[in-house]
């Protein structure tokens, strides 16, 4: 156990001085504990992964990943993910985002990335708040719980972040808590080993912005409440709605096989360029001129 | 300009010319987001690019586009995207991040008349402030402005060349009439541009830090899968990467993306001049505008009045030498624009009052008309 | 015509679906590739592109071009009454104007020359669509816009495989139609 720490350990930035930004307390940390010793478990080559985020206090985590890291802007982590796998699908690409960054302002990219099944991770961690600006309540924010933004409670109603990425396509889709460690490892890997779109959410506690807010007595009263409410999808799926209100059901909730978008993308490539019936023949002369017309710019390169 | 072996001659609309100069200079990626004039583009792409062994993805909107193409370059691709107006509102945010974390890539923004939705098939130049202003923050940006066909192919190759050779967004900054436009165009001749590649790090370099640069030099750049990993960030970063607030580092950086452009404003400038040589009225002019400027030219000339024409291709940055030198001779400087006053607060900075400036605008969706111009110089220099 | 020197303007108008975008590049086309002049085409966008009314500007010139759109028409073709109506004050005093008879009744123009082009598409190549061909074949030969057999060339490598000997029917047909509607014999 203690060798896959030291392990883990080597995949933490070495000129990045700890301890971190975030709260003691903070599920982050052991979010970033769990990521760095799925990787390092996996032995996925520190080069060949790229580590990317949007804004917000869990847009810090890459800073930290011994990984090509990209600490983008508020929501729009994906949009620079799928850009980067699409470049380059050698690369392992996760994603750590939050709840505001991943399903407010980048709501619209987190459905369209669940629809496409690229192969690229997305770690959801939900606080339930707007942690880095000061306790804001988010899209996840339970109805009736307070934020500073909600001094009476909130009134709207709270996304259910695995039923919206199901329902957006996604084809493979957990959740956890960061209570139930060795689940969210177990998890992490097996979102990063899915040839799609994945998605975990791991439900996280922010005692500085959402505890105080909202009567917990600090973190570890957060840890409780994350033990006491989980049931597993299999429990769950012996409970009336009535017995589920309030609870995190945790587990896999989607799990499934569909074609990956890079691979049907260069299958059509291989095969629109191999049969020569289905690129007609004014196409490919087309295709030629534009390539005379390449070398004579890049005549002079170099 | 006449058909032989040597130089073909094709007939491209600009739209499609821009995208076969992008294909030339080696663009193999592209993510965009339909919208009218520039939508032909995204479906040239999304034809040619499985072709020739690179990729093309439709985002689902334009900040995810910018984002994509931000992306790819990154991981190594020579990346572009193409929109109009309420599509390049959108990407302002990434581009901003492009311009700080130094990342190469281009954005076609085919004009149409705004602001809002306005009028989307008819043609404007209303984004010229917005191209050089319209991210937040002090930062740099090049821009180039084809006012032909031959020149969709010519500068959207250029714009690749610079995006790679400076580390930064470049725009191409068309309008409907040149982006719609079919014209007959003569295959440049072989070596006719140079299109360059990003700076590199050597692979065993020890300690690579992805912005250290000395001087005004842009720093050699890595890519994600490379020999080496690094860590980029919208927060203003140190020469490692990483964010800092240190008075002296924060300012090096923010001087550092602005100098490396600006400081070479003169050699970045493209000019064409017609008749400039004894000329006492100078129309000042790009785009389509410039066209209807040259015509004017012409007609002006066979009344007798000694009027020239200088057509910029570079916008930004902003080059006022050829102005400052043709200012003495002058009676007056005429700025048509389709706008109501942009590019000609810079022409008004450059000659700094030694020749007067007078503009001329038109927001009305339509390109100008040469009797517009001619009328407008007539009246002028008559007063 | 006036087509060794100078500029040439050609405006093709009609409704939308009637192919003329696709005529307007032919000619152009057919003039720089084939006769190596100077050409800017442009044509009508949105809205009124899809079904209303629907022009193309074909400029053609030995020299370069500046304006890009056509200010005073040398050939002005018109496929519908609308256009016609639209686009008649545009044409040059000594122009070109060339209706289709079958769609437009009133020209409104003393000189304009009416040619059936629809109902001939109809008859001689058995679809309407061909009435666009049928028009190109009437103008070209009318105006010597660009040279016949350039045009004849870049019509029949742009048209889909297999209808090439309908569409140089159809360019024929218009060809013929034109000699006999300005008492030319064939």
């Amino acid at each position: 156990m203690s060798q896959a720490i030291e392990r883990a350990r080597t995949y933490l930035k070495p000129l990045k001085k700890l301890p971190t930004v975030w709260c003691g307390g903070c599920g982050l940390g052991v979010v970033m504990g769990s990521l760095t010793r799925v990787i390092s478990g996996m032995g996925i080559e520190k080069n060949k992964m790229a580590t990317i985020s949007g804004i917000g206090c869990t847009g810090r985590l890459p800073t930290y990943i011994d990984t090509n890291s990209l600490h983008t802007t508020h929501g729009r982590a994906l949009g620079f993910a799928t850009g980067v796998k699409l470049a380059n699908p050698e690369l392992t690409v996760v994603t750590v985002m939050g709840d505001g960054d991943s399903v407010a302002i980048g709501g619209n990219h987190f459905i369209h990335a669940c629809r496409r099944n690229i192969d690229i991770t997305a770690i959801v961690v939900n606080n339930c708040i707007y942690g880095m600006t000061g306790g804001q309540y988010s899209p996840t924010t339970p109805h009736g719980k307070r934020g500073t933004t909600a001094p009476y409670g909130n009134v709207e109603y709270e996304f259910n972040i695995v039923s919206l990425a199901a329902g957006a396509g996604a084809t493979f889709v957990a959740r956890t808590t960061v209570y139930h460690v060795r689940e969210l490892d177990k998890l992490i890997e097996r979102a990063i080993r899915h040839r799609g779109f994945s998605v975990v959410e791991v439900v996280s506690n922010c005692y500085t912005s959402y505890g105080r807010l909202n009567k917990f007595s600090g973190p570890v009263d957060m840890f409780k409440w994350m033990k006491e409410s989980a049931v597993t999808v299999k429990q769950a799926s012996d409970m009336s709605p009535d017995e589920l209100v309030g609870k995190l059901v945790r587990g896999i909730h989607v799990e499934k096989d569909q074609p990956e978008f890079i691979d049907v993308y260069d299958k059509l490539a291989r095969d629109l360029t191999a049969d020569s019936s289905t690129v007609n023949q004014k196409l490919r002369e087309t295709i030629e001129s534009y390539e005379r017309l390449g070398d004579r710019l890049k005549a002079r390169i170099g | 300009m006449s058909g032989n072996n040597e130089r073909p001659i094709w007939v491209l609309q600009g739209n499609e010319a821009c995208s076969v100069g992008a294909v030339a200079a080696g663009v193999n990626f592209f993510a965009g987001y339909p919208i009218t004039p520039s939508s032909e583009v995204a479906e040239f792409m999304a034809r040619h690019l499985p072709l020739i062994g690179g990729r093309f993805i439709q985002m689902e909107d334009e900040i995810a586009s910018m984002a994509a193409i931000i992306g790819a370059s990154l991981a190594g691709a020579r990346s572009m995207t193409a929109t109009s107006g309420p599509g390049f509102s959108l990407m302002q945010e990434n581009l901003g991040l492009a311009c700080l974390a130094e990342i190469p890539c281009v954005i076609l923004n085919v004009q149409r008349a705004g602001p809002s939705t306005g009028l989307p098939t008819q043609p404007a130049q209303g984004d010229v402030m917005q191209t050089r202003w319209g991210t937040h923050g002090d930062h740099a940006i090049i821009a180039l402005a084809p006012a032909t066909v031959l020149e969709c192919i010519e500068l959207t190759a250029c714009c690749v060349s610079l995006s790679e050779e400076f580390r930064t967004p470049v725009v191409l900054l068309l309008d409907e009439v040149i982006g719609h436009m079919r014209e007959s165009v003569a295959i440049p001749a072989p070596g006719s541009y140079k299109v360059r590649s990003r700076p590199l790090p050597s692979d065993d370099e020890e300690d690579y830090q992805p912005f250290c640069c000395r001087c005004n030099d842009v720093p050699p750049m890595a890519h994600f899968g490379g020999p080496h990993r690094f860590h980029v960030t919208g927060l203003t970063h140190d020469e490692r990467g990483f964010p800092t607030m240190v008075p002296a580092e924060v300012d090096k950086k923010i001087r550092g993306i602005v100098d490396k452009i600006e400081l070479k404003a003169d050699d970045l400038a493209m000019n064409e001049e017609t008749m400039t040589d004894d000329c006492e009225v100078l129309l000042f002019a790009y785009g389509s505008s410039a066209r209807v400027a040259k015509a004017s030219v012409k007609d002006l000339r066979e009344r007798g009045v000694k009027a020239g024409l200088l057509r910029v291709k570079t916008i930004w940055p902003f080059s006022g030498k050829r102005l400052k030198e043709l200012a003495p001779q002058l009676r007056t400087i005429i700025v048509p624009e389709m706008n109501l006053g942009q590019l000609v607060t810079e022409v008004e900075r450059a000659v700094a009052g030694v020749a007067p400036v007078r503009h001329l605008g038109r927001v009305d969706g339509h390109l100008f008309e040469p009797d517009q111009i001619t009328d407008f110089v007539l009246e002028e220099i008559a007063s | 015509m006036t087509k060794d020197s100078g500029r040439f303007e050609i405006r093709l108008s009609g409704s939308g679906g009637q192919g003329l975008m696709l005529a307007g590049k032919l000619l152009a086309e057919a003039a720089s590739v084939c006769d190596g002049k100077n050409t800017v085409q442009t044509q009508s966008y949105g809205p009124e592109a899809r079904g209303g009314k629907s022009k193309t500007d074909v400029v053609i010139s030995a020299e370069e071009i500046d304006y890009p759109k056509a200010t005073r028409v040398d050939v002005l073709l018109a496929m519908t009454q609308v256009s016609a109506d639209e686009y008649r004050k545009s044409l040059k005093e000594d122009g070109l104007f060339v209706v289709d008879s079958y769609l437009v009744d009133d020209p409104g123009h003393d000189s304009a020359i009416g040619i059936p082009f629809t109902l001939l598409a109809i008859e001689k190549c058995g679809r309407a669509l061909f009435a666009n061909v049928i028009a190109l074949g009437a103008i070209v030969e009318l105006s010597n816009a660009v040279e016949w057999e350039s045009l004849e060339k870049t019509v029949l490598a742009r048209v889909p495989s297999g209808t090439e000997d309908v569409n140089k029917r159809a360019l024929d047909v218009g060809r013929e139609a034109a000699r006999s509607a300005t008492g030319k014999a064939s």
